[in-house]
């Protein structure tokens, strides 16, 4: 068979929009990379990289990471383990007081609990704005008010995470069926009745999976925060980097990632048996 | 109009009632276990933690009126009577808040170009050896594990003191988080097209660059827009172990009691976020449109 004659010209005439795309649209996807590359290299200008410092600070983490073999504690095993402890604590304790705070506020940010957008609104706001807060900065707040110590950590963990709660709980509390909630004023319930009887029930278990999601990222944080001197294994470990104790640096972080590990297994299994298998994200 | 309710004999109700009761009592043990277990670990956590309610209420005070003193200017006026004296410093906070924006931004860039060499060894489906892909997961895993500011910590030994050890940082954490990400995506991918180019003798790469790449770029685009507006947060605290950004000016004021200091940096760094929170979601739905939307 001979393969057909292409009209090239009577196609180009007929799609018009294919062949001739006006050069802007063409230039754009180029233009686009052409400036992501620009500020790149602006950036590593204005930042100081330059080969020399970078391959010499290679080399230094070379020789950082050869000395890190073996991990070995030394004699502070057992005050690693206690500041491991303090760190899960740290986490639990945290997250749980921003839950238990943030579930009342939550209501007030929920669009079927309060529909004025007015009274809405500064709620929102204001908790986007602790959102807005990283939780080392609360931690060296909290550091001013209580003291350098894990209970700082606590409260700064609360505090953090009584935004990001505040905004996820309303947001279940939005996507919930009104069904329910309707089905319990129209047998002359009160406005709490509808709270506690049509909406918690179904609410509870989406928070009691998102609580223990946040426990186990916090148990990340809480082994952050230490290095601003609010409590836990963060503190062992970033003095041990200070005097360049590598071994030992090497042991807290194999410590942290087989605690965080432990920790998101144990949580994977807890909202499986909570919330059941669909609702396990 | 009557409706009739059928009512079971009494005997036949006695029985279901029965099993009701049995099943919503055997439920109720179960949650107050449950809450025994919790509240006893809630105990446990607030020994271990120097839990001192004391300390709580005695210095509750302080936590408020820290937030009166940062909002008071040093000579006892509000801040917001005078910005002028209130944002003294705008010129050099300007410079950090840059910088810091800059080490987000290349932190980001290079992250990403990492993650995206890497995760079509992580991807189940592209994967060429389960060797490979078991080592690349690992790796990212352990990139994504580590607090981005550990890295920071020990990069700050290694490349000195300065934003170079922050960008490192951000962009070894980023590396881990997006390629986890964007593998994940590249399973998600429809493998016709693979079929199809390896059919014509194609080799891995070509087959990954044809057949995959134009599947997924959006999709890597828009999370590599979501890592940058949360890097933007990371950089901001990179400062408190001398990584660069305006985390170091924050951290003086804080621990210098500069109190008005804080609070203008604070809402410099609180305006930012939103602003780059708008503007990436806002970038993000015009690339992508809506449905890419995270």
């Amino acid at each position: 068979m001979k393969p057909q004659e292409v009209d090239t010209a009577q196609i180009r005439a007929r799609y018009p929009d294919v062949f001739d795309r006006p050069a802007s649209a063409r230039l754009a996807t180029p233009a686009m990379i052409v400036a992501a590359l620009a500020i790149l290299i602006y950036g590593l200008v204005d930042l100081d990289f330059s080969p020399s410092r970078f391959f010499a600070g290679l080399s230094q983490l070379g020789w950082i990471t050869l000395m890190m073999i073996p991990p070995d504690p030394g004699s502070s095993l057992p005050i690693y383990l206690k500041a491991l402890g303090e760190t899960l604590s740290i986490a639990l304790l945290g997250t749980t007081l921003a839950a238990v705070f943030a579930l009342p506020v939550s209501l007030l940010a929920a669009r079927n609990i309060v529909p004025s957008n007015i009274l809405r609104f500064p709620v929102r706001r204001f908790l986007d704005s602790i959102r807005g807060v990283d939780t080392l900065i609360w931690a060296l707040v909290w550091i001013n008010v209580v003291g350098l110590g894990p209970f700082a950590g606590v409260l700064a963990i609360a505090v953090a995470d009584f935004g990001a709660f505040g905004k996820l709980f309303s947001e279940a509390i939005e996507s919930a069926d009104q069904k329910q909630v309707e089905g319990i004023r129209a047998s002359g319930g009160s406005a709490l009745h509808e709270i506690r009887f049509g909406l918690l029930p179904q609410v509870l278990p989406v928070i009691a999976g998102q609580v223990l999601y946040f426990i186990e990222s916090n148990t990340r944080s809480a082994t952050i925060i230490g290095i601003v001197g609010a409590g836990g294994i963060g503190l062992q470990l970033a003095e041990q980097i200070r005097v360049l104790e590598w071994q030992k640096v090497s042991f807290l972080i194999l410590m942290i990632l087989v605690a965080v590990a432990a920790i998101d297994f144990i949580s994977g299994k807890l909202r499986f048996a909570i919330i059941g298998r669909r609702a396990v994200a | 109009m009557t409706t009739a309710v059928s009512i079971l004999p009494a005997q036949q109700l006695a029985a279901l009632n029965g099993a009701y009761r049995q099943a919503v009592s055997r439920r109720r043990l179960r949650l107050l276990w449950g809450t025994g277990i919790f509240a006893a670990a809630l105990v446990l956590a607030a020994i271990g933690a120097e839990v001192n309610l004391r300390t709580l209420f005695t210095y509750f005070g302080n936590f408020v009126s820290y937030f009166d003193r940062i909002l008071t200017l040093e000579n006892g006026q509000r801040v917001w009577t005078d910005v002028g004296e209130w944002f003294w410093g705008w010129r050099k906070w300007l410079k950090m808040l840059a910088e810091t924006l800059l080490i987000s931004y290349v932190g980001t860039l290079i992250g990403a170009t990492f993650a995206f060499a890497l995760n079509f060894f992580a991807a189940e489906n592209t994967s060429p050896a389960p060797w490979l892909r078991f080592v690349v997961r690992r790796l990212l895993e352990f990139a994504r594990t580590v607090p981005g500011i550990v890295f920071a910590l020990v990069f700050v030994i290694a490349f000195g003191l300065g934003p170079m050890a922050g960008v490192l940082a951000i962009a070894i954490h980023s590396t881990g988080a997006l390629g986890k990400l964007f593998s994940e995506i590249v399973e998600n991918a429809d493998m016709k097209p693979v079929e199809g180019i390896r059919s014509t003798g194609a080799s891995w790469l070509a087959c990954m660059r044809f057949a995959i790449v134009p599947q997924v770029t959006a999709g890597y685009a828009s999370y590599a827009l979501l890592r940058f507006e949360i890097n933007v947060r990371e950089a901001s605290v990179m400062g408190f172990v001398g990584a660069g950004g305006i985390g170091q000016e924050l951290v003086v004021a804080i621990r210098k009691f500069y109190y008005s200091d804080v609070s203008a940096i604070l809402l410099t760094i609180i305006v930012t976020v939103f602003i780059i929170d708008i503007a990436t979601g806002w970038l993000r739905g015009r690339l992508f449109g809506k449905e890419a939307r995270t």
